[in-house]
């Protein structure tokens, strides 16, 4: 197990520098000059080439691109992402600001996907290819087609026109006041979460169909642990998508990317990358532990 | 006496498996997997729309009459009229077009690709592996979407570079399941026997191991398809996909459709309603095919 870990901690370095790398190239590829922007763009009229150079100067982006690279990185291995190039505010704390309303639709969502799907995939897979199977897939496989952007505009769209109540555009946090936090908070919830219940149905029911081919004997053994297993595996790697998908994160990240804005696009990017990294190492460490053939191949 | 006994061998295992006719493959299919079928059902319709819609459209789908905008779905407008009086129905007839085209070729290509790096990586193992294997994992860090949008914003809005956004994050995906397959191919004792009688590299990949590894790779290519039609939908509604006034689908949802949602709700309502159709019946279709072909999930 202990060479296991250590194999695997090692190989999280070069996967995390090359993902570092290609934010970083990706982010200077894409045509657009952010000190034009700021200037106020192409549509401003004539713009003072001297004004220009010394606002790149101040921005750091008149270095060439490896020693930029360094900075960043160097950077970033003290958590210190450097500063928004539009608001002049530390990246971190902007991040900050934003982070409990993921995390708290992240966590509701996982919970009421896993407590709907784990039993929903099991009954399909005990009753293969019968009804009931047919239906808990039409569900799951619905809820895999329908984008999650429709039913945002969907959601609005009834809860006005039908009962004219609109949800509320503030965020309030739970310690705040509970009630007009779910209030705000219920409808993403039933989005994310049906999307992340069928995920979880599907791999439940394929995890199980597959557990009930094994030996009998071996099936008897090997249904609480690797099942429980699977299910931690997909329950907690699923659990990381909210946080990107939804409003709070999201839609910080297309503004940032619309505005040039290289540090907070890097930080958003590479940061989605650590914890999709380290969520899977994490994973894969607890499947280890529950399942000894992995461990010593 | 060796001759013999390979014969005896032939014929028992042809009477053990008869070949079944293409139609009763298909009869055999409908029959076990009426959700496949159904989704088979969908995916054709949505065919016949892209293929005659010229015939089906009632109307141009570019051609807009300012007397006719936000029509109420009637007898003349089955699915109404958007902003520009442009039949929305005609609309999503032309739309079936642009996601097939690009759902079709983004999962081949991404599929494709990834499908002969993951056998590339598990024949030569070593160093190509290692290396290979590395990059997928970069690959691998960031979540599907969000390298597509990224790929998608560097080479600017158009109908191909939309394909080569969303093919580009499917191939780690692919790669990975296929040398994983191809690896437990390689360790059959036939592919050494093979590669004792001095068969040659190319011999053993394109005979024995492709072949070997075609299950996997048609149910990541029926299953990327339908995440490929959604993926373009996703893009072309944050504005990095097909441009106005092209019929695509994600792009009727997107810009002012949300805006006029009040006063006018078909305009979201039937695309949503096509994508989410589309994007089901090619899962359906895939989910079927692959309890079909793997044999860890054939029913019993």
């Amino acid at each position: 197990m202990r060479t296991y870990i250590a194999k695997r901690l090692l190989l999280i370095v070069p996967t995390l520098f090359g993902a570092a790398a290609l934010v970083f190239l990706i982010m200077r590829v894409i045509p657009g000059d952010v000190a034009l922007l700021i200037f106020g763009g192409d549509a401003g009229g004539h713009i003072d080439p001297k004004q220009l150079a010394a606002m790149r100067e101040r921005l750091g982006l008149d270095q060439p691109l490896w020693v930029q690279f360094g900075t960043w990185l160097w950077g970033v291995l003290r958590f210190d992402f450097g500063t928004s190039l539009w608001t002049g505010r530390p990246v971190v704390e902007e991040l900050l600001i934003r982070l409990p309303l993921s995390l708290e639709l992240a966590l509701l969502a996982t919970t009421v996907s896993v407590i709907i799907a784990i039993p929903l995939g099991m009954l399909a897979a005990i009753r293969q290819d019968t009804w009931v199977d047919y239906g808990v897939r039409v569900v799951s496989i619905g809820g895999l087609a329908i984008p999650g952007f429709w039913v945002g505009i969907l959601c609005i769209l009834f809860l006005v026109i039908f009962f004219g109540w609109g949800p509320p555009l503030e965020f309030t946090p739970p310690w705040v006041d509970p009630w007009a936090n779910l209030q705000m908070m219920v409808w993403p919830i039933v989005t994310v979460g049906y999307r992340q219940a069928a995920v979880t149905t599907r791999m439940t029911r394929s995890t199980l169909l597959e557990v009930l081919r094994e030996d009998y004997i071996r099936t008897a053994w090997a249904k609480g642990l690797r099942e429980r297993a699977v299910v931690i595996r997909h329950a907690l790697k699923n659990s990381m998508l909210p946080v990107i998908t939804l409003n709070g994160v999201g839609r910080f990240l297309i503004d940032a990317v619309a505005h040039r804005d290289y540090p907070v696009v890097q930080a958003l990017i590479f940061l989605t990358a650590f914890s999709f990294v380290v969520v899977n190492l994490l994973v894969d460490l607890t499947y280890a532990w529950f399942d000894p053939r992995i461990r010593y191949r | 006496m060796a001759t013999n006994f390979t014969l005896t061998h032939a014929t028992a295992s042809a009477e053990l498996s008869p070949r079944l006719t293409v139609a009763e493959e298909v009869a055999k299919f409908i029959r076990t997997k009426p959700i496949g079928a159904a989704g088979a059902v969908i995916i054709l319709g949505m065919l016949g729309l892209a293929a005659f819609a010229e015939l089906l459209a009632p109307y141009d789908p570019y051609h807009g009459d300012y007397g006719q905008q936000f029509a109420r779905p009637s007898a003349e407008h089955w699915f109404g009229t958007d902003e520009f009086g442009r039949d929305v129905m005609s609309r999503i007839m032309y739309g079936a077009r642009i996601a097939l085209f690009v759902g079709f070729t983004a999962s081949f290509s991404g599929c494709t690709i990834g499908a002969l790096l993951g056998v590339t990586s598990a024949y030569w193992g070593g160093r190509v592996d290692l290396l290979l294997e590395r990059l997928m994992d970069i690959l691998l860090a960031f979540p599907q979407l969000i390298l597509a949008l990224a790929i998608a914003s560097i080479l600017g809005p158009a109908v191909q570079n939309v394909v080569i956004a969303i093919a580009i994050p499917v191939i780690p995906r692919v790669a990975r399941v296929v040398r994983s397959a191809a690896l437990s191919v390689k360790e059959n004792v036939y592919v050494e026997a093979v590669q004792a009688l001095g068969a040659s590299r190319r011999r053993v990949i394109l005979q024995h191991i492709i072949p070997n590894v075609m299950a996997p790779y048609i149910i990541m290519v029926t299953a990327q398809l339908g995440a490929a039609i959604l993926a373009e939908a996703a893009l072309s509604y944050l504005g990095l996909g097909a441009a106005e006034p092209t019929p695509s689908w994600g792009l009727m949802l997107s810009g002012s459709a949300p805006s006029y949602a009040e006063k006018a709700p078909w305009i979201a309502l039937f695309p949503g309603i096509a994508i989410s159709l589309g994007v089901f019946g090619f899962n359906l279709f895939g989910d079927s095919l692959r309890d079909a072909l793997d044999p860890k999930l054939r029913g019993r």
